[in-house]
């Protein structure tokens, strides 16, 4: 879950990093009185939290309030990566000596939070250790202890600083690898860390992500810093498909449902979940097919939710047709998937062996699925044929 | 021969009272697998398809042998859970809760570290060797788990459970079928990636060629891909990136929890290339898996 840089920086402030004086505008007008208050010049930034490859034109510079506000128009009243701003953060400009990279994060291959660090602050951080390794220093830290300052002091020293500069970047490392564990982020990363000429280090922008597996846990700091339960923080806004998706998971809590996610194709998918639901997603697409949803359904879901399932991707507009997918089951009943699916095509009114192209998952209650499939005339198979093969018959009977 | 576990190895289950781990205790008894204990605080006494309940991993390994865990317990009981197991002595654990933070994970996988413990997931199925032991839940009923899984000549890591017997299934058919299979986990941060596991697969007489499945996010492919440079296995790896839809969607997950794509070496296209380009055989399709199998084993 991503915040915005304006909460970031918030946090950041809490724990006595450095961040620039600066105020969220909602307006362009607060803006400008922002820009006479911080006075000299501005940097404005659109609070997007997926701006895409619109992301360098969310930021821009003003030398008074009134190209404050004219900036300010321009930033409101636009969309980046589809998404509109929620606000504009206004900052005093800062002269920087040098400028530092910092991110904090997990790293999967040693199962350990790390702290990746270059001199060359400014740029991608990957793409640095990809093209100038040399220019890129790591520690790692333990998950179990409390973060040891001597790793950040050892990271420091690495960045080639020495006094109190050296002490200074330690105990700015060292707070961020503590907001790293104790917010359960997934990243905190500065990638403009500036030295200012007095040798003050401040923190010109920040990408935080909180994991939502953590979130629970962290409903004080998010209370703290207004983010709603409700908010979901995804790169698209759920539509009414999808949140109808999410209810139908909530009711039942038999089995999953999830994600449900709408496209703008003509094929209804229900697919198998996890790994299965990839897979299946791919290989419909790979034979030309194009999805109108993103339906995974397993952990054994009771027969109601899978009829209910059914009618949400079938009654969605433009699509005639949809497809059963899934991996080879284990737990999840095939024959309690085969009656929920055919259940809810009788509910719209249609007739299961026309709309259903295919029913693949075989695997667990597979002979009572075939069963039920068979009377009402589904075109069904077995494990002999591949989900390819599958997705490859679905997208023949629908057309591409 | 095979990976991790034998004829002979024994475990327990923590959370055996638990409605899935009814099931899978029933069916890995069917299986075969010895089962020697059960734990859930405060059901003591009891027992699940005759294999006793206890309150605490230390009563069974004062006077069993136990070569395993298999923990099942509500997410924020997960990490103490694998701190008493890894205490008591246990040497292998599989965790198939779903959900724990990576901060979690990363405490269980770094205490498992410094008492040499082998942990496979969190998020995972756990393991089989076909007909001789299943260790977790993966394959469901014992008697599906025949159909799919068959002893055969291929090492499978995967990181969905739900893919590890759809691939299985597919090389028992087509008459390859399995040495021993992995359900590795599809968190961000597992106890054992691909890489670990390889150099056990290598050590096993049984295993001549290795599948991975694998997904979207981390870095575990890439460093198989180094892997697979620096060491000159015997073995060739045939590899099948699912996902690949998601190189379009920047930030979304689907599938599993650590499932995005937020940097490069996240995304299915990065992860194929570096593969390719160390000498690993990536399947187009799902289908194709088996017969790639066989053009690098010669068979």
């Amino acid at each position: 879950m991503r915040f915005y840089e304006s909460e970031a920086k918030q946090l950041l402030e809490k724990h006595g990093i450095g961040v620039p004086p600066r105020v969220v505008a909602k307006t362009p007008s607060e803006a400008e009185k922002a820009a006479s208050e911080l006075g000299g010049s501005v940097v404005l930034k659109a609070q997007v939290l997926f701006p895409g490859s619109d992301k360098a034109a969310t930021t821009k510079t003003a030398d008074n309030p009134a190209g404050a506000k004219a900036a300010a128009e321009e930033l409101l009243g636009r969309k980046f990566g589809g998404h509109a701003a929620r606000a504009v953060l206004v900052e005093k400009k800062l002269a920087s000596a040098k400028v530092f990279c910092v991110r904090a994060t997990y790293d999967g291959i040693a199962k350990k939070p790390a702290l990746i660090a270059s001199d060359l602050g400014g740029t991608d951080l990957d793409d640095l250790a990809d093209e100038q390794p040399d220019h890129v220093k790591r520690r790692h830290l333990s998950a179990l202890l409390p973060p040891s300052t001597y790793r950040s002091k050892e990271l420091a020293k690495d960045l080639g600083l020495t006094g109190s500069a050296l002490n200074r970047m330690t105990g700015v490392v060292h707070r961020l690898a503590g907001i790293l564990l104790d917010y359960d982020l997934t990243v905190v990363e500065v990638n403009s860390l500036a030295m200012t000429e007095d040798g003050k280090l401040i923190a010109l922008d920040c990408h935080m992500d909180m994991e939502i597996e953590g979130r629970a846990r962290q409903g004080k700091i998010l209370a703290e810093l207004g983010v709603d339960e409700s908010e979901a923080r995804l790169p698209r806004e759920p539509t009414e498909f999808d949140l109808a998706g999410a209810k139908i998971d909530h009711d039942d809590p038999r089995g999953v449902a999830g994600p449900i996610v709408e496209f703008g194709g003509n094929i209804g998918l229900v697919i198998g979940a996890g790994g299965g639901s990839l897979t299946t997603f791919d290989a419909v697409k790979k034979r030309g097919g194009d999805p109108a949803n993103y339906a995974a359904i397993g952990g054994n879901p009771s027969v109601k939710k899978c009829q209910a399932l059914t009618k949400l991707v079938l009654g969605k507009e433009g699509v005639e047709k949809i497809a059963v997918i899934s991996n080879v089951v284990s737990n999840t009943r095939a024959d309690l998937l085969a009656r929920g699916v055919i259940k809810g095509v009788i509910e719209l009114g249609l007739e299961p062996s026309e709309v259903i192209t295919i029913f693949r998952a075989p695997g667990a209650w597979e002979a009572d699925a075939f069963k039920i499939l068979k009377k009402y005339g589904v075109e069904f198979c077995d494990r002999s044929v591949s989900i390819s093969e599958a997705a490859k018959r679905a997208v023949e009977k629908i057309g591409r | 021969m095979s990976v991790l576990v034998h004829a002979d190895f024994t475990f327990i289950v923590q959370g055996i009272t638990g409605r899935e781990a009814l099931n899978f205790t029933r069916e890995c008894l069917e299986y075969g697998s010895k089962i020697v204990g059960g734990v859930t605080p405060g059901k003591g006494g009891r027992d699940v398809y005759g294999v006793p309940v206890y309150d605490t991993v230390r009563e069974i390994t004062q006077s069993k042998k136990v070569d395993g865990s298999v923990i099942t317990v509500p997410l924020a009981f997960a990490p103490d859970a694998a701190f008493e197991a890894i205490d008591a002595g246990i040497k292998n654990i599989v965790i198939i809760t779903e959900g724990i933070p990576r901060r979690d994970a990363a405490q269980i996988v770094e205490y498992a570290d410094l008492h040499e413990v082998r942990v496979i997931g969190p998020n995972c199925l756990g393991i089989i060797v076909p007909d001789v032991c299943r260790f977790g839940s993966l394959g469901g009923p014992a008697v599906d788990c025949r159909k799919a899984f068959k002893p055969g000549c291929v090492g499978v890591m995967s990181r969905s459970g739900g893919m590890t017997t759809e691939i299985c299934n597919a090389l028992t058919a087509s008459g390859l079928g399995v040495s021993t299979a992995i359900s590795v986990g599809g968190d961000p941060v597992i106890g054992s990636t691909y890489s670990d596991l390889m150099p056990l697969f290598e050590k096993d007489e049984d295993t001549k060629a290795v599948v991975i499945y694998s997904e979207p996010g981390g870095a575990s492919e890439a460093q198989l891909a180094l892997w697979a440079k620096e060491n000159n296995s015997r073995l060739p790896i045939v590899a099948f990136v699912a996902g690949r839809f998601m190189d379009d969607m920047p930030g979304m997950s689907f599938g599993h929890a650590g499932t995005v794509v937020e940097r490069k070496v996240d995304s299915p296209a990065d992860k194929i290339k570096r593969m390719r380009a160390a000498g690993i055989t990536v399947a187009e399709e799902i289908g194709d898996i088996p017969g790639l199998v066989k053009e690098r084993i010669g068979a």
